[in-house]
């Protein structure tokens, strides 16, 4: 056999850099979640006005007051919403403000949603075309968002909220303090 | 039973790819007098039989709904029109694993059978490269993706095909993909043979090139079959959406196009020859690295049956074991494997490596868009990669490698020189400028690429061409005959990538039943709608008439929005008519409270064309094999009587 020449072992080191890639990404737990590119930034600004005549809707400067909040994104058609009405109305009761945005709603079927699910809600914004939503870097509802008191995304919990989600809610919270 | 039988078929078929794999690597260290082949053809052709037996019972399974078999049950259901249980026997991932053994046994037992001009030592070494390939693969359908699993108790009921799949696409896409797909582990196994008896030379690529080309073929009548079988079944319209599985089948087609037109430099020229062996590594590795990132669910996709991470560290391991195998080979033999002759850059063997390098650019582009999210994730960031990438780094290499395509069957073998090209190139040259400003008057702002597309591919398509100017065409060899129209086909292909890029006219509009809206050249009117059903499924079907400038005859569109019962899952039936120069294509929606029906339209310009030169370059490729098959036998008939005359003159062997 003649000298060894490097450049023949190029594709096989390229190919065994590449199965090491394969190896990692399959050794990795399957995650289909994709998270919001605003995480770690302020909120857009947005104005989005009440959708209930009985309390204020939700700007963006409302969530930079020096407190942190939850924004919740839920909608009265949506089901998993009804399974997350007690533990948000849980995270209430431990005393942190929750704002909720209504997705495509009408006041009269948001209303009859609160009465029958419970109302956890300080304030109620009315997102009729989704634009906040979208800019938040929300796909769907319900999803909800650990706002701190300047007004920076801090966490953000995709699909309902179940009870054993909720002291991971409640250290984001308090971590955002 | 008929499920039993087909499991010991397929344990039996295992049992013979490991003989295979003995008696070939035995007879492959025999000294040359003493290689006695017959048995492990034999047996080759035995492993071929059995899997295909394995693969008929499971069809017979889905034929009778033997819903006591798992995959039948999670996969079929009695009411089905019978072509989908037939056909739904590999719309699934055991299923089309399953087709992938069958294929991979039947091409060995067919090189068994019919390979005759390669060296005994080479054949028997290439059937057990081919037997150990197909080894690791039954274990992975025996210990990892059994077909044949009963279930106890046996449900009632099957969970039904996905509707998608739902077509007759389903019927011909998948096999004729696979041939191909799978087929081209063909080229593999014969590199992996050639390397270890050391024997790459004319001879070798001129055994090889029959094969890769059939594999070739099939290859290139899948993707084109498949890019039409989505753009109507999806809805969306698109002929191409740079999915990871149409990555996966275009890698392996990209690998196999140059390997065949390397292959001729080294059957030709004796030129080429550790590039060649390198090519025929790295198209059947595109295959299973595809196969890979489909079946193991690191990559989401529309053809991904089964995420199974266990599945894919099986698959990972049998691509470390034969590709790093393969590779680990080639670097320690290739060396020893004498270069070829040289030759002038600019000559038709210099034009066949640009060609190389270009579809390996091609290749490269689109792997590293395909494995590009695999990255980013490792490093933290989830990102997808879209046409955009794909289209800019792939589209102008692509139009490059056209407009070389047409320069190189013009050019001499060994040397020419530039202006004896320029003169043969004068008119193609003149007629992709005409068009040019054509495409400029007439579409100023389609794009760059659309429009440097419509300039090429008349040009490209007169280049085509030209080898048959001023030839006896009844004494053209057919093989001769197969490149160009392989040629005029891409040529083709592209003309109508471009035109309906460039001229695409679309319309989206609500309309209640008496409105009519404007398409292209066409006044549509949205003449009703009707519930409609078939056999399991229900649906709303708008009942469209388009007339062209709003005075030509009448044609009827008829889309539906469809329900299928099992799964129950909602599709989209687009309703096509097809021009003379291009196809009205059409959606409907679903209405809104007042009654108004969202309806999709499309006026696709050329559209066709795509396809029609998909079918040129395979209906090519078919000549060209059967050009080759003929001579061989004219040969071997010429041999028997004088030695010698076979002897192909330097100028003769043209593309295959």
């Amino acid at each position: 056999m003649r000298k060894i020449r490097p450049i023949l072992w190029v594709p096989l080191l390229a190919f065994l850099g590449i199965a090491i890639a394969f190896a990692v990404q399959l050794a990795q737990p399957d995650d289909r979640a994709i998270h919001s590119a605003m995480v770690g930034k302020s909120v857009p600004v947005f104005a989005l006005p009440a959708a209930l005549p009985d309390r204020p809707g939700l700007a963006s400067t409302d969530l930079a007051n020096g407190q942190p909040h939850l924004v919740n994104i839920f909608a009265s058609w949506c089901i998993p919403c009804r399974a997350e009405a007690g533990p948000l109305a849980e995270l209430a009761r431990r005393g942190i403000p929750i704002d909720g945005i209504a997705v495509r709603d009408r006041p009269e079927d948001l209303a009859a949603f609160l009465a029958q699910y419970g109302d956890p809600f300080r304030t109620i914004g009315a997102d009729n075309d989704r634009r906040v939503q979208l800019t938040l870097g929300s796909a769907g509802v319900p999803e909800t968002f650990v706002v701190d008191g300047n007004g920076v995304i801090r966490h953000q919990h995709i699909g309902a909220i179940m009870e054993q989600d909720i002291p991971a809610i409640v250290a984001a919270w308090e971590a955002a303090r | 039973m008929i499920a039993e039988g087909g499991l010991a078929a397929l344990w039996l078929a295992a049992a013979m790819s490991l003989l295979q794999l003995y008696l070939g690597a035995a007879a492959a260290r025999a000294s040359a007098e003493a290689i006695d082949l017959r048995p492990v053809c034999v047996v080759a052709v035995a492993q071929g039989t059995l899997a295909a037996i394995a693969f008929g019972l499971l069809i017979l399974c889905f034929l009778r709904t033997d819903l006591s078999v798992a995959l039948v049950a999670a996969n079929s259901h009695s009411a089905k029109p019978w072509l989908y249980k037939f056909a739904g026997a590999w719309g699934n991932h055991e299923g089309s694993m399953l087709l992938w053994v069958t294929v991979m046994a039947v091409a060995g037992a067919a090189v068994a059978l019919f390979e005759r001009r390669l060296a005994t030592r080479t054949l028997s070494a290439t059937l057990a490269a081919q037997a150990a390939i197909g080894l690791g693969f039954y274990g992975f359908l025996l210990f990892a993706s059994n077909p044949f699993n009963r279930l106890n108790p046996a449900p009632v009921e099957g969970n039904g095909l996905n509707p998608l799949l739902q077509d007759p696409g389903l019927a011909f896409h998948p096999p004729t993909l696979y041939f191909g797909y799978v087929g081209i582990s063909i080229a593999f196994s014969f590199a992996v043979g050639a390397l270890l008896t050391r024997d790459v030379g004319p001879v070798f690529a001129r055994a090889m090139r029959p094969w890769v080309l059939a594999a070739w073929i099939f290859l290139t009548i899948g993707i084109t079959a498949g890019s039409y079988w989505a753009y109507y079944e999806l809805g969306w319209g698109g002929w191409w959406f740079w999915d990871p599985v149409e990555n996966a089948s275009l890698m392996p087609w990209l690998a196999a196009t140059a390997l065949l037109h390397s292959v001729t430099v080294l059957a030709t020229r004796d030129g080429l020859r550790a590039w060649t062996i390198m090519l025929a590594v790295v198209a059947f590795s595109m295959s299973m690295i595809g196969t890979f990132l489909v079946r193991s669910g690191i990559l989401t996709s529309v053809h991904a049956f089964a995420v199974d991470p266990r599945r894919g560290a099986f698959i990972l391991g049998l691509l470390v074991i034969y590709i790093g195998g393969a590779l680990t080979l080639y670097a320690l033999r290739v060396s020893t494997v004498k270069e070829g002759s040289r030759f002038d850059l600019f000559s038709r063997e210099g034009a066949l490596v640009v060609n190389n390098l270009l579809l390996s650019v091609i290749l490269g582009v689109v792997f590293v868009g395909t494995l590009y999210p695999l990255i980013t994730e490792a490093l933290g960031a989830k990102i997808s990669v879209g046409p955009p990438y794909f289209n800019q780094a792939a589209g102008p290499v692509a139009l490059l490698l056209a407009a070389i395509m047409g320069m190189g069957p013009l050019m001499r073998w060994r040397r020419d020189s530039v202006r004896a090209l320029l003169n043969r190139y004068a008119v193609p040259i003149l007629i992709s400028a005409a068009s040019l400003l054509l495409a400029v008057l007439f579409a100023p702002d389609a794009g760059v690429l659309p429009l440097v597309g419509l300039a090429l591919a008349p040009g490209v398509a007169a280049a085509s061409v030209a080898p048959m100017w001023k030839r006896n065409l009844r004494r053209t060899p057919l093989f001769t005959w197969g490149m160009v129209i392989a040629h005029l086909g891409v040529a083709v292909s592209l003309g109508g990538m471009a035109a309906s890029t460039a001229f695409n006219k679309e319309t989206l509009t609500a309309l209640r039943p008496g409105q009519t809206t404007h398409v292209g050249p066409f006044e549509v009117r949205f003449e009703s709608v009707a519930p409609v059903a078939g056999p399991n499924w229900t649906a709303m079907e708008a009942r469209l008439t388009a007339r062209r400038n709003g005075t030509g005859a009448p044609v009827a569109l008829a889309p539906q929005s469809r329900m299928f019962s099992a799964p129950p899952t909602p599709t989209t039936e687009a309703s096509i008519r097809t021009f003379i120069d291009g196809q009205l294509y059409t959606n409907v929606g679903e209405s809104d409270e007042m009654g108004r029906w969202q309806i999709r339209l499309w006026w696709k310009p050329m559209v066709t064309l795509i396809w029609l030169g998909g079918a040129l370059i395979a209906f090519g490729g078919v000549l060209s094999l059967l050009g080759r098959v003929l001579r061989e036998r004219k040969a071997a008939g010429g041999r028997a009587r004088a030695p010698g005359a076979d002897a192909i003159p330097a100028g003769g062997e043209a593309l295959a």
